[in-house]
């Protein structure tokens, strides 16, 4: 199998799918000629043509309003919001239109989209390129919401997210892109090329949306993550030498409530792990859900791990997510209790 | 250098207040058959005093005139007619069972019946409108069941939409009419992406955007110019400028600009200001605008210019914010009306008949009622299922809904 980076992956799940079906369409800023800012979607046009795979005007509000209605028409368009933090112009066309057009036509009318964009910080890019918006998505009822960890997952959920009949929010962690940073901001990265993870198979493969995957057995104390803190979480892990049990959620909406309930009873302990702002953030959710749903088994308070309630900084971004460090007090504070 | 005088913000106000005498002098009319009819490969550059004049085809004797004139047999201006009577009649009774507790909310379409009711007969079979919430004549002249109509605003148990929208929100697939929104103008935008898409599909549907007067001041009206320019989508952009959004004059969306149809000038569309009270000229310009789309011409935009005679919608009082008598004194008088005294002076109509058809539509729209609120009105009879609640939120209900559900009970 080929070795991919998270970039190449999710380039090979645009081509597979604009392979296997031509109502798919790619389009946003720079994505066309060029390839993206990321190259995400580099030779898509070349391959498929301008009216398949094109450049926009830059208004995000535009990218988005312009899938609603290519979806209402029956294509399903996969458009990329060239940053995550560039998202809010277009929110109203996500929240009041693309969200709920099933619901308020009473499925007369659908919007199968995806809506790719580069999501969390760790490449110094400032308050304005490195924020983590899962939790708006996840408040609004009919949006599905991604966050892949690995090559592998990413290729596979952004092709089922395509093929996918509702909306779909997949937000790309780009400081996995090239590799799996696991928090170090002082050590090499390793390559996903040197990572068993990064053997992707290059034809047509779905990770199913909706199922969270145990990335590292444990019996002392569950880990719920996604993206970027999966391989932090997996770090800590090591470091404190803890029997932690990781899971990946991949997928926040729908949750896999089942995989997170069936490991905090086995464990009886539980953190949870988020790069965006602490508040009101998903990790207020999964705390929640776990103390309705596991409160009998709990042997310590649920710990949560998360960025700071302060705007994103850009010097000192490796003092505001959580690094393995701090994962690791976490993971001792729930082992003390 | 010389001192300054302080500044101070310029808020535009409409020329009169209620207590005042209606003025509308500033509305420029010009005579009916004046405005050239260009052909539809024009470049937009040639008619950019289009966007400034107002095309009309009746004149005051009822004539039609001018080189816009000649779209529709008196047969089909009779259906006309017919579509704008009976769509009055039906805001007349809704209005009415509003009052009486039926339903939350109307809105009516009084003076604005022409937009919508001649703009349908410009459009094809598989055609998409995108439309506000006052283009019920999309639906009227398109043949949709007055009964589901109401059925709606009943949200009743046979209400298409389950109870989950607002009365008068309709949306149907099969007669080209997406679901409305109560977010103004993001329907604009997304009938320019359906255009896009029937573009790259080869496709020879074309789509028609609604927004109001007041709504041009969203971010998506602009959004729609740019994307519907930039890939000359086969859409009509449709602009009903009837003067007020709610209380607000149409002068604060607007500010110094000439027009709304002036807008479109500097995005290269071809942008016309039509008599939006003249069904003919309303015909004769959405036609043209709907062949230049399906020819591969690219966008046009329409400011169709009309008054809104009765109130926003049944939670709105016209009279604190406008002249009480302005909407008798609007020079482009009533669509109903002048499209009548057309027909009788062609010779096919005649006050009698006009009485009689008004007695007919009244007796179907009073059947219409009659059958909806056998399925229940609001607050008494047959409503939706509450299991309806939880359905088509997602293709498939996931688990954690399914779990909500539940606890409903249902």
């Amino acid at each position: 199998m080929p070795r991919m980076t998270m970039i190449e992956a999710i380039r090979s799940a645009m081509y597979v799918s604009m392979e296997r079906d031509e109502k798919v369409v790619v389009f946003g800023e720079d994505v066309g000629f060029f390839g993206g800012v990321f190259r995400c979607t580099a030779g898509l046009q070349k391959k498929y043509g301008t009216s398949r795979c094109f450049d926009t005007p830059i208004s995000e509000l535009g990218i988005v309003g312009v899938a609603v209605g290519m979806a209402a028409y029956g294509l399903r368009p996969c458009v990329e919001i060239q940053f995550a933090d560039y998202v809010y112009p277009a929110a109203d066309q996500i929240v009041s239109e693309a969200a709920r057009l099933r619901y308020r036509s009473a499925g007369q009318f659908t919007c199968p989209i995806v809506i790719r964009m580069p999501t969390g910080g760790g490449i110094f890019g400032g308050q304005t390129h490195s924020q983590s918006p899962e939790a708006l998505f996840t408040h609004v009822a009919g949006l599905k919401v991604v966050v892949p960890s690995n090559p592998v997952d990413a290729k596979g959920l952004l092709i089922a997210a395509i093929e996918d009949p509702d909306p779909v929010i997949f937000l790309e962690p780009k400081r996995l892109y090239n590799g799996p940073f696991d928090g170090h901001h002082d050590r090499p990265v390793t390559a996903w090329s040197k990572h068993a993870l990064g053997e992707v198979a290059e034809g047509h493969f779905t990770v199913p949306l909706g199922k969270a995957e145990v990335r590292r057995e444990g019996s002392a104390v569950t880990v719920l993550a996604y993206g970027t803190m999966v391989h932090v979480a997996l770090a800590a892990a090591e470091e404190k030498g803890i029997d932690a049990e990781i899971i990946d959620l991949r997928t926040l909406i729908p949750l896999d409530l089942d995989a997170v309930v069936a490991s905090v009873k086995k464990t009886g302990r539980c953190v949870v792990v988020h790069e965006a702002t602490f508040t009101s953030g998903f990790g207020a959710e999964l705390a929640a859900l776990v103390q309705e749903h596991c409160f009998y088994h709990l042997e310590a308070p649920i710990q949560r791990v998360t960025g700071w309630d302060t705007p994103y900084p850009h010097a000192l971004e490796w003092d505001y997510f959580p690094g393995p460090a701090r994962i690791g007090e976490a993971l001792a504070a729930a082992m003390e209790a | 250098m010389e001192p300054h005088a302080p500044l101070s913000l310029h808020v535009p106000e409409p020329e009169v207040r209620p207590g005042d005498t209606p003025d509308f002098s500033s509305v420029k009319i010009p005579k009916a058959g004046s405005v050239p009819r260009p052909p539809v490969d024009v470049d937009p550059r040639e008619i950019r005093d289009h966007a400034f004049s107002i095309i009309r085809v009746l004149n005051r004797d009822g004539e039609a005139v001018g080189p816009w004139a000649g779209s529709l047999t008196p047969d089909e201006l009779m259906a006309g007619l017919r579509h704008m009577m009976t769509l009055r009649a039906f805001d007349a009774r809704m209005l009415t069972a509003q009052r009486q507790g039926k339903t939350s909310f109307y809105m009516q379409h009084m003076g604005e019946e022409a937009v919508s009711c001649a703009f349908r007969m410009a459009m094809a079979p598989g055609d998409m409108n995108f439309p506000t919430y006052r283009q019920a004549g999309l639906l009227i002249a398109g043949g949709y069941p007055m009964v589901d109509m109401m059925n709606q605003i009943f949200s009743n148990e046979a209400d298409p939409l389950k109870g989950r929208q607002l009365p008068v929100m309709y949306s149907s697939r099969e007669h080209g009419f997406f679901s409305i929104s109560g977010n103004l103008g993001t329907q604009f935008i997304q009938a320019v992406g359906w255009a896009m898409a029937s573009a790259i599909s080869g496709d020879t549907r074309i789509a028609a955007g609604w927004i109001g007067d007041g709504s041009t001041a969203e971010s998506d009206f602009h959004a729609a110019l740019v994307f519907a320019s930039t890939y000359r989508a086969p859409v009509v952009l449709n602009i009903v400028n009837n003067q007020w959004a709610i209380s607000t004059f149409q002068g604060i969306a607007r500010g110094g600009a000439g027009t709304f149809a002036a807008r479109g000038l500097g995005f290269g569309i071809p942008s016309l200001r039509v008599d939006g009270n003249d069904y003919l000229a309303v015909h004769a310009v959405a036609t043209w605008a709907a062949e230049r789309a399906r020819r591969g011409l690219g966008p046009t935009l329409i400011e169709h210019v009309t008054y809104r005679v009765g109130a926003h919608s049944t939670s709105d009082d016209p009279s604190a914010y406008r002249p009480k008598t302005e909407s008798d004194a609007w020079p482009l008088g009533d669509p109903v009306i002048r499209l009548k005294s057309h027909l009788i002076r062609l010779g096919v109509w005649s006050d009698e008949r006009h009485t009689q058809m008004e007695a007919e539509i009244s007796d179907e729209v009073i059947a219409a009622q009659r059958e909806a609120e056998r399925h229940g009105t609001l607050h008494a009879g047959g409503k939706p299922s509450v299991r309806d609640i939880f359905e088509d939120v997602y293709a498939e209900m996931p688990p954690h809904l399914r779990r909500q559900r539940q606890q409903a009970g249902v």
